[in-house]
């Protein structure tokens, strides 16, 4: 392939922040500069983290940075716009290099338009190329805190800070450098469990400092690990099949049978992916477990890894997220240089590399294939299923896609066993669970609760709800709107699924009189016209025609017809979409009309 | 024709027609594979598709981004089946079939879902030079009025940005409307015609010609086809090849002659004629099919099935034959 690059060169700054990743570039040998396209694609992956930087670092993606990236990389130049295109984070257009992301997603719903507005008059309107702008943003992770907004600030270092309850003051405060992000002592506002006893994922968040080792070795960490290497990797995934343990991302599917095909999977190497890609509108548990529990996750990783013959592990971590990308970095930092990762797992084992990459502002890749294409330096588009990942996955390699709560309850697991583990909840719904709880209760927060309470419980942990209850959100923007008859459902997953609704990533969000279901709606119809990767037909343009009908309604002007309209369209969308974004997108949107009726007047 | 009865020289002798490429011998180590489709059985090597599959029984699965000479992207989901017992429906021209998968290649299922797909397609897309899509769009009742009157072009499309979008107020539908691109003397591109089907992204890439002058750009509504920057042609990695134009279903990508004679309103189909030739510039001998207009050379295309070609051209047989035209 011979490459044509027709970019201006790149700015001294550009071309630094992309060699500091890359390295100065090589010196060609005549020889190979000659053979036809020089030096071919060596390191497509680096795409996304040679973006990273020139965006951190000038605030937008310019012809000569992205082209010196395409030179560096042996990328086309298309290929590449396509890719920056394609992220809502990164800017292909000239922007201020501070710019604060207001979430204005249905738990922020009021709080982010009220900021917008002020934000708005105070430094004119969106997406300004001056000193500062702001935009708005989808859930932003920290709906418990809701309004949320997450500040970026080009240079050299980068300044990133993302913070809940956010004011104009603290916003501005974060243009200023200041870090907005919630110290130790806070944390019980919004993990309210901190320091009970007897929490089995929640147990060190908070009580410890994050990325101290010898703390988390002194209170058990990497025993889980230790445990595992001593049994084998065949006997590690026995108890994980024993103790029923199903994934936690949305789709719940058996951990056990997972792990058992990618340690069968003859193709070599495996890779394993961390999905912390948490975008699902009312989400905020791996953030809070990756962020105060950093080991917890690299443990689980390395005890997957291990039990499935994988060296190479990435963490895919949504760009929203820098305090917990700091973190697990740290937290990597650390642990391999005490031996525990790298070369030999806890200095016996095999070895283990763990990568962490950094989304770029989609919630499409948060799905796995869509995951694997992102890391592979491409689109977020899903890929045609089957072939499945556990035989064809991350650089077509067999590849475990695990969770963030998942791979925290893989240590526990080889710490208490497998039947003390299955003995909590039943079905498929075993062992403690984390429930992100927000809106309209007494103590939005993360709460951990043995699998088998009931949404009245639950509501009852988090202070109940005090302003009255509407209605509520059970799975997050994928999810089914409940109302009160729902209360004594247990929160499994036979029990949503019994009522029709789906426990998704566990958010329960809660409305009380005050919301405006239709606003919510519509909220719900924008993000997945916004998400959608645009590759499949149904979900491409089913999406827009989605919004399209519940604006409409909104209006108080449905037409004749749009509701068989919304039943069939919903309908293929399910059956027709690639993957699972299009195949739910209908839900919430279906469930919240049909709580909402009568239906008003009907335009002629 | 007896060639002993030519005796004109030959090079004036009519071209063999295109040769189709021979059916490939089976494997006879290769495994095979029993279903049922439609009630009937079928035994398929393994591997085979569950439009190939279907196609041994002279069923006929629509399909609008499947191409035999490109790897199948399964984008736009016309081809989508019932496999007895999955959650959701398969796309034929990508899955492989299974051993004792039952599939019904047209349930009410099927149907409705094809019917959305077209009806979403046309409500948004220019389609009135897709002719095999305008015969779908009969045969499955498919009503793209239903979502409401069509809204006024957008502007800039190509400006817009992953992740954020104008919310409308839902009284009109939303299209890929948008002005025709004409920045080259060889081809246009008409993109409110695009159904983004990604063929031409396919043959540009690494299906066929391994330029990749062009991508998607953008996400979800807004995705298009682009080159970098949304640079003009000339500006950008394209070898003019037109391979993107022999593949495009629906007229976005036609040739510039083509584009000019229908502005100017004298494309006349009924006086046209089409004639397959060899390319007269190397070795290779690639089939060309030649469209003559009013004795004027309109467009040149190669037939997909040809071997020698696959429906692929260089630049040189693709635009280089105009001087035909005097
Ligand atoms: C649109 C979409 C978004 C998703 N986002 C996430 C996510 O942010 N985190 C996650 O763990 N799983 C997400 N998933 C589910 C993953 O595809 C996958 O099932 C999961 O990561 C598997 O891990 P588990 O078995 O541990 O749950 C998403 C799925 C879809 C369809
Ligand atoms: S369902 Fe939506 S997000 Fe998923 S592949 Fe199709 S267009 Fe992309
Ligand atoms: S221009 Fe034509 S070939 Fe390319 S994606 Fe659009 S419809 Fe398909
Ligand atoms: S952070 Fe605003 S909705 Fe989640
Ligand atoms: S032809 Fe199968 S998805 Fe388009």
């Amino acid at each position: 392939m011979d490459l044509k690059i027709h970019a201006p060169p790149p700015t001294t700054a550009e071309r630094t922040a992309v060699d500091e990743l890359l390295g100065p570039p090589a010196v060609v040998a005549h020889a190979d500069r000659v053979r036809r396209g020089g030096p071919q694609v060596t390191r497509r992956d680096l795409l996304l983290p040679a973006l990273h930087a020139l965006q951190d670092r000038v605030g937008f993606l310019s012809e000569g940075g992205l082209g010196y990236v395409c030179e560096r990389l042996r990328v086309p130049p298309a290929d590449a716009f396509g890719v920056a295109s394609f992220y809502a984070l990164w800017s292909t257009v000239p922007i201020a290099p501070t710019v604060v992301h207001v979430c204005d997603d249905i738990a922020c719903r009021r709080g982010g338009e009220a900021l917008v507005t002020e934000l708005g008059a105070a430094l004119g309107p969106s997406g300004t190329n001056g000193g500062q702008t702001w935009k708005r943003s989808p859930c932003l992770g920290l709906c418990e805190q809701a309004p949320a907004a997450y500040v970026t600030r080009a240079g050299s270092p980068v300044f990133r800070t993302a913070f809940g309850n956010a004011t104009i003051t603290k916003i501005q405060a974060a243009f200023g450098g200041e870090d907005q992000s919630p110290s130790r002592e806070g944390l019980s506002h919004f993990v309210p469990q901190t320091g009970s006893p007897g929490l089995k994922l929640l147990g060190r968040v908070g009580r410890l400092d994050p990325v101290d080792l010898d703390a988390h070795l002194g209170d058990g960490a990497f025993a889980g690990l230790q445990r595992a290497l001593s049994i084998g990797p065949a006997a590690v995934r026995t108890e994980i099949s024993g103790s029923g343990l199903t994934g936690r991302g949305g789709a719940a599917f058996p951990t056990g049978r997972k792990w058992d095909a990618v340690a069968a999977a003859p193709a070599q190497p495996h890779y394993l992916c961390c999905n912390a890609d948490e975008s699902e509108p009312g989400t905020f548990k791996d953030r809070v477990l990756m962020e105060w529990d950093p080991y917890a996750v690299l443990e689980g990783i390395a005890i997957a890894a291990f039990a499935t013959g994988v060296e190479h592990a990435f963490i895919y971590i949504r760009g929203e997220y820098p305090l917990a990308e700091a973190r697990l970095t740290e937290a990597i930092r650390r642990a391999t240089a005490r031996g525990l990762l790298g070369a030999r797992l806890a200095g016996s084992g095999p070895p283990l590399t763990i990568s962490v990459r950094r989304g770029a502002g989609a919630y499409i890749c948060g799905e796995e294939t869509a995951l694997f294409e992102s890391i592979e330096g491409k689109r977020g588009e899903p890929r045609s299923k089957p072939p499945f990942p556990v035989h064809v996955g991350l650089f077509g390699k067999p590849t475990l896609v695990n969770n963030v709560e998942t791979l925290v309850n893989v240590p526990l697991i080889l710490r208490e066993g497998a039947a003390s583990f299955a003995a909590v909840g039943g079905g498929a719904s075993t062992g403690p669970k984390l429930f992100c709880v927000s809106g309209a209760v007494g103590r939005p927060g993360l709460y951990e609760l043995p699998f088998g309470v009931t949404l009245r419980e639950v509501l009852a942990v988090a202070g109940g709800t005090p302003r009255g209850l509407r209605s509520l959100l059970l799975g997050g923007a994928a999810g089914t709107f409940v109302g009160e008859e729902a209360l004594d459902t247990p929160l499994t997953l036979e029990g949503t699924r019994k009522i029709g609704a789906s426990l998704g990533s566990a958010v329960v969000m809660v409305f009380d009189h005050t919301s405006e279901p239709l606003d919510v709606i519509r909220r719900i119809a924008q993000f997945f016209r916004d998400e959608s990767c645009g590759k499949c037909v149904p979900c491409r343009v089913g999406t827009q025609r989605l919004e399209e009908l519940v604006a409409r309604r909104l209006r108080g002007q449905p037409r004749e017809g749009d509701e068989l309209l919304r039943e069939e369209l919903g309908q293929a969308m399910r059956d027709a979409s690639i993957c699972g974004l299009g195949q739910t997108a209908h839900l919430a949107i279906d469930s919240g009309l049909r709580r909402l009726n009568p239906l008003p007047e009907l335009a002629k | 024709m007896n060639p002993d009865e030519i005796n004109e020289p030959i090079w004036k002798v009519p071209p063999p027609r295109a040769s189709v490429m021979p059916a490939r011998p089976p494997d006879p180590a290769c495994q095979t594979i029993t279903l049922q489709i439609d009630g009937r059985t079928v035994t398929v090597p393994a591997g085979t598709t569950l439009l190939q599959a279907a196609s041994r029984l002279g069923l006929r699965i629509p399909t609008l981004c499947w191409a035999p000479t490109l790897t199948p992207i399964n984008a736009c989901r016309i081809c989508v089946v019932e496999v007895e017992g999955a959650r959701t429906l398969a796309p034929a021209c990508a899955r492989p079939a299974e051993a004792g998968m039952v599939v019904q290649t047209g349930s009410e299922r099927v149907r409705l879902s094809r019917k959305l797909v077209l009806e979403l397609l046309a409500s948004s897309v220019a389609l009135d030079r897709a002719p095999e899509l305008l015969r779908l769009i009969q045969e499955y009742g498919a009503d793209p009025e239903r979502f409401g009157p069509s809204a006024a072009p957008a502007d800039r499309r190509d400006a817009r940005h992953a992740g954020h979008h104008h919310v409308g107020d839902g009284a009109t539908a939303e299209t890929v409307a948008q002005p025709v691109k004409v920045d080259n003397s060889l081809y246009v591109r008409d993109y409110a015609r695009c159904v983004l089907c990604y063929k031409c992204v396919e043959a540009c890439g690494t299906d066929a010609q391994h330029t990749f002058a062009i991508t998607i750009a953008g996400r979800g509504f807004d995705a298009r086809v682009s080159t970098e920057w949304d640079a003009p042609l000339p500006e950008g990695a394209c070898v003019y090849c037109g391979n993107c134009i022999n593949v495009c279903p629906t007229g976005a990508l036609v040739f510039r002659t083509e584009h000019e004679l229908r502005e100017a309103g004298s494309w006349a189909p009924e006086r046209q004629q089409e004639t397959d030739t060899i390319c007269p510039f190397c070795g290779v001998g690639c089939t060309l099919r030649v469209k003559v207009q009013d004795d004027k050379l309109v467009s040149v295309t190669s037939p997909p099935e040809v071997d020698v070609t696959g429906g692929n051209l260089c630049v040189k047989g693709r635009f280089g034959t105009s001087y035909v035209n005097g």
